[in-house]
């Protein structure tokens, strides 16, 4: 297939009638020095039960995407543009309280940290308790029975809704978390980082148990981590972000298989495969630009092996390779080079 | 292994850290140098930071203003402030502006030459009242063990008892006593607060991986002490001091207005003493108990704002916030 | 369990300090002088009274220091605080039981109705961050905390006393109503706390404000809180459940601590108003030099914040379950 402009929609590959339409999402920080973006026109879709993986280094921009899309942005943060339609409705620029329905019942969040994110004061059993409140779920015995079943669901033993969250273990945290984030088994679970505070061993318990549930439940994830490992063997599609824009976006297999964007490829050489034969590693020179002063031209093209000239004065658009969405001038006329 | 961070490539971000020792070419200078250059670029760094604050710059010329008053009282009040030759409780006029005590004396130079002694008695027992507090502070968290446990049931056996009243119980036995004294005592009683922050903060440093080295490069305690613990705890001692300074100045005034320090000597402490004893709301005289009372908080507002202002530059979070929104475009 | 026990004999140690200090500081202090006391209320006072007052000061006795210390710290222990010398004959205790219910009422109620609206405005200045009512807060509060007490109160005598409506600045109630349980009393009683009281709030409410505003603008950055929003809960259970909770522990013990600064800045307030509670007869007895009393009130103080502390540190472990697991 030739590249051709990707179209703004970005759909790529989805089945069926998309849950989420995320159209050109851009977030800013609002500095002193004025304002600083932190997302630029990011689109994708997302299907149902689809598993899509968000990758990138710190501070690309991939947790305040999740945020933009779960409205969850505070202060000095703010949308500066793009659309976010959930289910089909449209949910920027709704208030909190006209958010609240679809919250949690449609769409839940788990966060990094399970010992930040849940309140240190109550127990685990009341956060779950006033969850199930807050949407009209007001019978003892269906509040204590669901709790009970959530937590048995991740493999927790139900004693512990007693417990508050400092008793318990990381792994155990995270997993209470995720039975939380799963109480109105909602259509869409967006998940920051959930495995970055655990230990290898517990990471994977804890990905094979979301991937568990996700065939018995049927929800949608989107998942942001920075481990290229965990996300190829538990995601669908993975996206691979760049100074706040998406750098490709395709099936996870293609963009292992042969990765596009000279950035994804960095990132692929600078691992190695346990299976494979040993080859030298080989690291991305460089940082990540400073987004206050965003160079003109490619945000890549600095630490770009194959950069050209045109490449430091005209900024890439998104072209379609294969199913393949790819930010770079490479692929401007249809030929890989 | 499994778990690959994406900052392949990168090298170690050097980022200069306020206190972390910079590489010194040619001959190391004399170690009390070294302590002078880095507590002063420490100083120079707050101020910068300080100036741009709007609550450290009302601070700020609050206390100039006291400072002025103190340091040239002669010549903004013309009367001598402790001569009994004016006619008695006579009110405001444009030879007296504050009007004249009941023993016939000029209220308005009264007030202006009080700043000094207050402003003395503040300053003073703040610096030594700060400096007990980094002494024992810093040597508990150092020494560690049998003399951190004592020296901490001291220091927190001082601060749960009411400052206040164990201040009156140790005047009490001691009166007609001068400023001295009060300075003293003052220092005592107040030195607990900043001890117990400085040295939470000192054992915080203590692991730090830069003093690891001192010692193993065979530096003495006293030089690791100097040279690199104090000057990174310069901005706590700063807020310890200005802490301070503001319980000094009230209860040193609460103490003069009782009647302890120097009755004699002119403060606003002893003016409200004096006020206070001849009655004055009562027979009219109010300015006598009112300006002494203003100036002493004026001083304790701009030590207060500094201090705050202090916490507010520590902590980004409680700067005040602006409501400017990012716009979307329509 | 420990912990608790810990703390316990830190409040017991602390209190045989303060009884340990004021048996010594009268023995260090240059020309003894409790000898000058005594020469001074020779002849007045007679049998009993002396012999206690001996046995506090160490004088003409040729026990051993050792002696005189236990025999000081039998009497007190036994509630014997001796009589007090500026109100002859006067016991020290009937003096402190008559005014503990004063300073009870004034500074007991009055900070506790600061700590309430303090804490109370703060939450509501952190909630609301970037309004007018959190831009104006800080400064004008960081200002009024300080000011001397007395001085705001003489400040309100010259506003409301000396001029309309002119309320009364002096005693507790006017020396012509009988004491009785009946309207008119408790009237005349409000009307004369009302500047005292008004002159303790105005200074210590800025202490809660702040400490508890600032305290929530941390705990609101926290990732917990967004998680609640996440879940859609409405705001005000967050306010309250999750923010306000957490932000308001480390303030519990910041008010046991700051009952010790109250009561200091009460007794200049009782001075000022001639309001006879325990601050007021504290600095009676300093003019006096009336030693026993002074000692006895010392003691009272020092005990009312040492029980705040302990109140402080159970409500702390009530609501913060990591105080009680932890150790």
């Amino acid at each position: 297939m030739s590249s051709a402009l990707a179209d703004d929609t970005g759909r790529a590959a989805v089945t069926g009638e998309p849950i989420l339409q995320v159209t050109d999402i851009t977030v800013e920080y609002a500095t002193k020095q004025g304002n600083v973006r932190a997302v630029d026109h990011v689109s994708f879709d997302l299907g149902r039960g689809e598993f899509v993986g968000i990758v990138g280094e710190s501070g690309c921009g991939k947790s305040t995407l999740l945020f933009a899309i779960a409205q969850l942005l505070a202060p000095p943060a703010g949308l500066a543009g793009g659309n976010v339609v959930f289910k089909g409705v449209s949910m920027v620029g709704l208030t909190d309280s006209q958010l609240a329905s679809v919250r949690w019942k449609d769409m839940s969040v788990v966060m990094q940290s399970a010992m930040n994110a849940l309140n240190p004061v109550t127990s685990i059993g009341a956060q779950f308790k006033d969850a199930m409140r807050a949407h009209g779920v007001r019978s003892k015995t269906e509040i204590a029975d669901r709790s009970a079943h959530m937590l048995r669901m991740v493999g927790i033993d139900p004693t512990h809704l007693r417990s508050y969250p400092h008793q318990l273990s990381g792994g155990m945290r995270q997993r209470a978390m995720i039975a939380m984030a799963l109480l109105f088994t909602p259509d869409l679970v967006i998940m920051d980082e959930p495995t970055s505070a655990l230990d290898v061993v517990a990471q994977r318990s804890l990905m094979v148990q979301i991937k568990e549930l996700q065939a018995q439940l049927g929800f949608s994830v989107i998942f942001v981590t920075h481990d290229m490992s965990l996300v190829r063997h538990f995601s669908d599609r993975l996206m691979v972000m760049y100074a706040g824009q998406v750098a490709e976006l395709g099936v996870t297999s293609q963009v292992f298989g042969s990765p596009l964007h000279p950035y994804t490829r960095g990132l692929m050489d600078a691992f190695p495969s346990i299976k494979g034969e040993r080859v030298p590693l080989t690291g991305i020179p460089g940082h990540p630009p400073d987004l206050a002063r965003i160079p003109d031209g490619c945000l890549f093209a600095p630490r770009c092996p194959k950069v050209m000239t045109e490449c430091e004065t005209t900024r890439p658009p998104l072209y379609l390779v294969d199913g393949t969405q790819v930010r770079c001038l490479l692929y401007a006329d249809g030929s890989t080079r | 292994m499994a778990s690959t961070e994406l900052s392949a490539g990168l090298g170690p971000t050097i980022t200069p850290s306020a206190g972390q020792p910079h590489a010194q070419s040619g001959a190391p200078p004399s170690r009390a140098r070294e302590a002078a250059t880095k507590t002063g670029q420490a100083f120079l760094r707050l101020f910068r930071t300080l100036r741009s604050n709007r609550k450290a710059s009302a601070g700020f010329i609050l206390l100039a203003f006291v400072c002025v008053l103190a340091a040239v009282p002669g010549l903004i009040a013309h009367d001598p402030p402790r001569a009994e030759i004016y006619g008695r409780s006579l009110g405001p006029s444009a030879s007296h502006l504050f009007g004249t005590t009941v023993y016939g004396q000029d209220i308005f130079a009264q007030f202006i030459w009080g700043a000094r002694e207050t402003l003395i008695i503040a300053v003073v027992s703040g610096v030594l009242s700060t400096a007990l507090s980094v002494v024992m502070g810093v040597a508990a968290a150092y020494l560690g063990g049998v003399w951190d446990g004592g020296l901490n049931l001291v220091t927190d056996t001082l601060l749960v008892i009411p400052s206040f009243p164990l201040l009156l119980i140790i005047a009490a036995y001691l009166p007609n006593s001068g400023v001295v004294v009060l300075i003293a005592i003052l220092v005592i009683t107040g030195y607990s607060y900043g001890a117990r922050q400085l040295r939470a903060q000192a054992l915080s440093l203590r692991g730090r991986d830069y003093l690891e080295a001192a010692r193993v490069r065979g530096e003495r305690s006293v030089y690791i002490i100097a040279v690199e613990i104090i000057p990174t705890m310069t901005p706590l001692i700063v807020a310890t001091f200005l802490g301070t300074a503001v319980y000094n100045v009230l209860f040193a005034a609460g103490l003069q207005f009782i009647g302890f320090g120097n009755p004699a000597s002119v403060s606003w402490g002893t003016m409200l003493y004096w006020a206070q004893n001849n009655e004055a709301l009562s027979i009219g005289q109010y300015l006598w108990a009112l300006m002494p009372g203003l100036g002493i908080a004026i001083l304790g507002a701009s030590f207060a704002l500094l201090n705050y202002a202090f916490d507010e530059i520590g902590n980004p979070a409680l700067r005040p916030v602006r409501r400017h929104r990012v716009k979307r475009p329509r | 369990m420990r912990y608790a026990l810990r703390r316990l004999a830190f409040f017991v140690g602390t209190l045989w300090a303060c009884v340990t200090l004021n048996f010594v500081l009268p023995r260090l202090m240059p020309g003894n002088p409790a000898l000058a006391l005594l020469a001074k209320f020779h002849g007045r006072i007679g049998g009993q009274a002396l012999k206690a007052l001996e046995i506090a000061f160490g004088v003409h006795t040729h026990e051993s220091y050792l002696h005189q210390y236990i025999d000081y710290l039998r009497n007190t222990a036994e509630g014997n605080l001796g009589t007090s010398l500026s109100q002859l004959p006067t016991p020290v205790s009937q003096i402190i039981s008559n005014a503990l219910p004063w300073t009870l009422g004034l500074v007991g109620v009055t900070t506790v109705l600061a700590f309430v609206l303090g804490t109370g405005i703060g939450i509501i200045g952190a909630w609301r961050r970037g309004s007018w009512l959190d831009n104006v807060l800080p400064p004008v509060f960081v200002i009024t905390s300080a000011i001397p007490f007395f001085w705001i109160g003489m400040l309100l005598i010259v506003a409301f006393s000396l001029h309309a409506p002119h309320l009364p600045s002096n005693g507790t109630f006017d020396s012509t109503i009988i004491p009785a349980f009946n309207w008119p009393f408790i009237v005349n009683l409000l009307q004369h706390a009302l500047l005292p009281s008004a002159a303790i709030l105005i200074t210590s409410i800025g202490l809660w404000i702040l400490t508890m505003r600032n305290n929530m603008v941390t705990v609101l950055s926290e990732d917990y809180i967004k998680m609640a929003r996440a879940k859609g809960l409405p705001g005000r259970r967050i306010m309250f459940d999750y923010a306000a909770r957490n932000a308001i522990l480390p303030n519990l013990s910041g008010l046991a601590m700051s009952l010790g600064f109250v009561l200091g800045g009460s007794v200049l307030v009782e001075y000022v108003f001639n309001y006879p509670g325990l601050g007021f007869w504290l600095v009676q007895a300093v003019e006096g030099e009336d030693y026993p009393l002074m000692q006895a009130l010392f003691l009272l103080i020092t005990l009312a914040v040492l029980v705040a502390v302990l109140l402080a540190d159970i409500l702390t472990a009530l609501l913060d379950p990591r105080t009680r697991t932890a150790r």
